[in-house]
């Protein structure tokens, strides 16, 4: 059946064969699956579920309810416009790589089970390195191994919880998870890694801006967005989300103000965006359910456009660091505006997707009463504008002109930021088709005077704020410390320790065991039969009136005797005799 | 061959200028509204005038502030990890 054809298989069975195209052949397929694949989704019927039996288990490979097809939705709608984006590409790994990660990200969001789900998460993690190595550069190679093993140990922690809550419950069903306990906390951690919470978010501005051109711009949407998915699924209303989004707002927005790369700066922003949508699972009502899932969607639009358009100035200019760059307008005024929009949106300017996605989560905390947390969002929102909606665009395109004049970036890039830029504005002028397909009911009107007031208020205070303060934020060639020293430096401190405190080990053992005990017990193996002999024989000899000099004649014999092992047969048997005779009466 | 002047309207002295009036005067309109209109206060504080350009311009100056203090110790050279 059609409607039953797990959209994931689609991409990943097709993702094999796009070696066996040449050209735009090739860059049109990649295209094609992705948009065939949305069809899909749109014809799965809600309930239906696709079930394989594996090992003993009931795998459901396919389970449809609306949470999961509006992120399969979204999944695949910026597949397209990312593959018509990477038109000017002819590298087949990355777009094999980039299918076959995008196509399990799917796989995650349709699983019904925790061994499908972790299977797919596996194949992501795996599949998005290549699109980190494909930049072939030194830096890229180190980075993709630390990204690789951070995502290794976020699995070993998922399978951990996973095995643990499988014996536990005798379920391996994915809903959500009742019981606070070693193995739902051990899956929540492993989901953290992905959705790049801190202290273990450190991979993602590591990794990510060494990507290639197109591997940032898929990147910064499917690992940290199954994340989200999972937490939705998984960890409604579990209030410690709450406090790991705030912080993550905050975080992001520190880190971004400090950092001097322009795709850097993108990255800690995924950190901060991705924080008002855990908090939003922390909330745990519907309507910050529901906010949480419409800002995913909404934020990977205008998070991709971002990237894209750091993406066509890197591949035009071929730099990233604000210091390089500035005065662009003048030669990419396209890539600026598309930019521009992509910045207004993620800073939910009215008029834009973020304002109609990101105020169902606030509204949420409100609604909550939650002071605290409603305070620390508004302050994280107002932080937006400053990093990512005025920084970004300020240093690359205006600042100081560098007298670059790279031009234009190429038609294709040009027409997937413009589809983009147009989704951002027709979301936040018109959000009732995304409120349609979110999880629960909406009955929210994001447009009422004093809220557009209120925001712009926030907003453009935000932006004078940036102006007075512009010498501060001054960029230095600098680059900012994170976490990921730990295994970076840290690993050499690690290394440093292990050496002086196990080589000092291994010498001191050497002088104790090798220098000392084995001579000793050398020595004693040695002389010790001429120890047990005289020591049983002076007694004899002094009885049998040997004194001063015989004596001495007697004892100088012995030891040559027994020193060049030349004793008598009848001597060896004798004292083995008396050993005995001692040992028995010892015993 | 005469070359086509370049479009530079944004670095110009008078034009940076008259950006920075603008700025100033949205603000300054943007708080207008409040001596109008009731603003529902959820929290009790939060309804005063000006409330969201008050919080807007404080938390962004602290952020920066903040930001600034911690890259003294978190910033380093671009070599820092090849070394």
């Amino acid at each position: 059946m059609i409607s039953d054809f797990p959209p994931a298989a689609l991409l990943i069975l097709g993702a094999l064969l796009v070696p066996f195209f040449k050209g735009n052949a090739r860059n049109w397929y990649v295209i094609l699956l992705p948009a065939v694949a949305f069809y899909l989704i749109s014809q799965l019927q809600v309930g239906s579920s696709w079930q394989v039996h594996f090992f003993g288990f009931d795998l459901t490979f396919l389970r449809v309810d609306k949470l999961s097809k509006v992120f399969g939705y979204i999944f695949t709608l910026n597949a397209v416009a990312a593959f018509v984006y990477a038109f000017y590409l002819k590298d087949s790994t990355q777009h094999m790589a980039a299918l076959l990660y995008i196509g399990s990200a799917i796989g995650v969001v349709f699983a019904g089970d925790l061994v499908s789900f972790y299977f797919f998460w596996e194949v992501m993690a795996v599949t998005s390195t290549f699109l980190i190595l494909s930049r072939k550069t030194k830096k890229a190679q180190a980075a993709g191994m630390r990204y690789i093993m951070v995502h290794i140990f976020g699995g070993l922690c998922l399978l951990a919880g996973i095995v643990i809550y499988i014996t536990e419950t005798g379920s391996i069903a994915f809903n959500a998870m009742a019981d606070r306990n070693l193995g739902t906390y051990l899956i929540l951690i492993g989901l953290l890694v992905n959705a790049a919470a801190p202290p273990i978010h450190a991979w993602l501005p590591d990794a990510y801006p060494e990507a290639t051109v197109t591997g940032g711009v898929i990147l910064s949407a499917y690992t940290t967005k199954t994340a989200v998915y999972t937490l939705v699924r998984g960890f409604p209303g579990w209030e410690i989300l709450i406090v790991v989004g705030c912080i993550m707002t905050i975080y992001g927005i520190i880190y971004a103000l400090l950092e001097n790369d322009m795709r850097r700066i993108l990255a800690y922003s995924i950190i901060n965006q991705v924080g008002f949508m855990v908090c939003g699972v922390g909330i745990g009502t519907m309507m910050s359910l529901n906010g949480t899932v419409a800002h995913a969607f909404c934020h990977i639009i205008y998070k991709s456009l971002l990237w894209m358009s750091a993406g066509s100035v890197l591949y035009m200019v071929g730099k990233s660091k604000c210091t390089d760059l500035g005065g662009l307008y003048k030669t990419m005024p396209w890539t600026l505006i598309f930019g521009g929009i992509g910045a207004l949106s993620i800073s939910s300017f009215p008029a834009t997707s973020g304002f109609t996605s990101k105020s169902l989560i606030i509204d949420g905390a409100i609604h909550e009463h939650l002071v605290w947390v409603w305070l620390v969002l508004e302050v994280a929102s107002a932080g937006v504008f400053l990093h990512a909606g005025i920084k970004f665009p300020y240093f690359v395109f205006f600042a100081k002109d560098k007298g670059l004049r790279p031009g234009e970036t190429n038609k294709p890039m040009l027409i997937a930021m413009a589809f983009m830029s147009f989704m951002c504005i027709f979301l936040g002028l018109h959000p009732q088709p995304l409120y349609n397909i979110l999880p629960y009911e909406v009955h929210y009107q994001a447009y009422t005077f004093n809220h557009v007031v209120a925001q712009l208020q926030l907003l453009m205070l935000s932006a004078l704020v940036f102006f007075l303060f512009l010498k501060l934020l001054k960029r230095t060639e600098t680059i900012s410390i994170d976490t990921d020293w730990f295994y970076r430096k840290g690993g050499r401190l690690f290394y440093y320790i292990t050496d002086k405190v196990l080589n000092g080990i291994n010498r001191l053992s050497d002088r104790v065991f090798v220098g000392g005990l084995a001579g000793a017990l050398g020595r004693v193996s040695r002389r010790g039969p001429e120890i047990l002999t005289l020591g049983a024989m002076i007694p004899l000899w002094s009885a049998g009136g040997a004194r001063g000099k015989a004596l001495q004649d007697k004892i100088e014999k012995t030891r040559a005797t027994l020193r060049t092992g030349a004793s008598p047969i009848g001597i060896t048997a004798a004292l083995a005799t008396i050993f005995l005779v001692v040992v028995f009466l010892l015993m | 061959m005469k070359q086509k002047k370049e479009f530079d309207w944004f670095e110009r002295p008078e034009s940076i200028k008259k950006m920075w009036i603008m700025l100033y005067v949205v603000c300054g309109l943007l708080v207008v509204p409040d001596f109008f209109t009731h603003r529902h206060a959820y929290f009790g504080f939060d309804g005063f005038l000006g409330f969201y350009a008050l919080l807007g311009f404080v938390s962004c100056s602290l952020l920066i502030l903040f930001s600034k203090f911690v890259g003294l110790v978190l910033k380093a050279k671009e070599d820092y990890y090849d070394k």
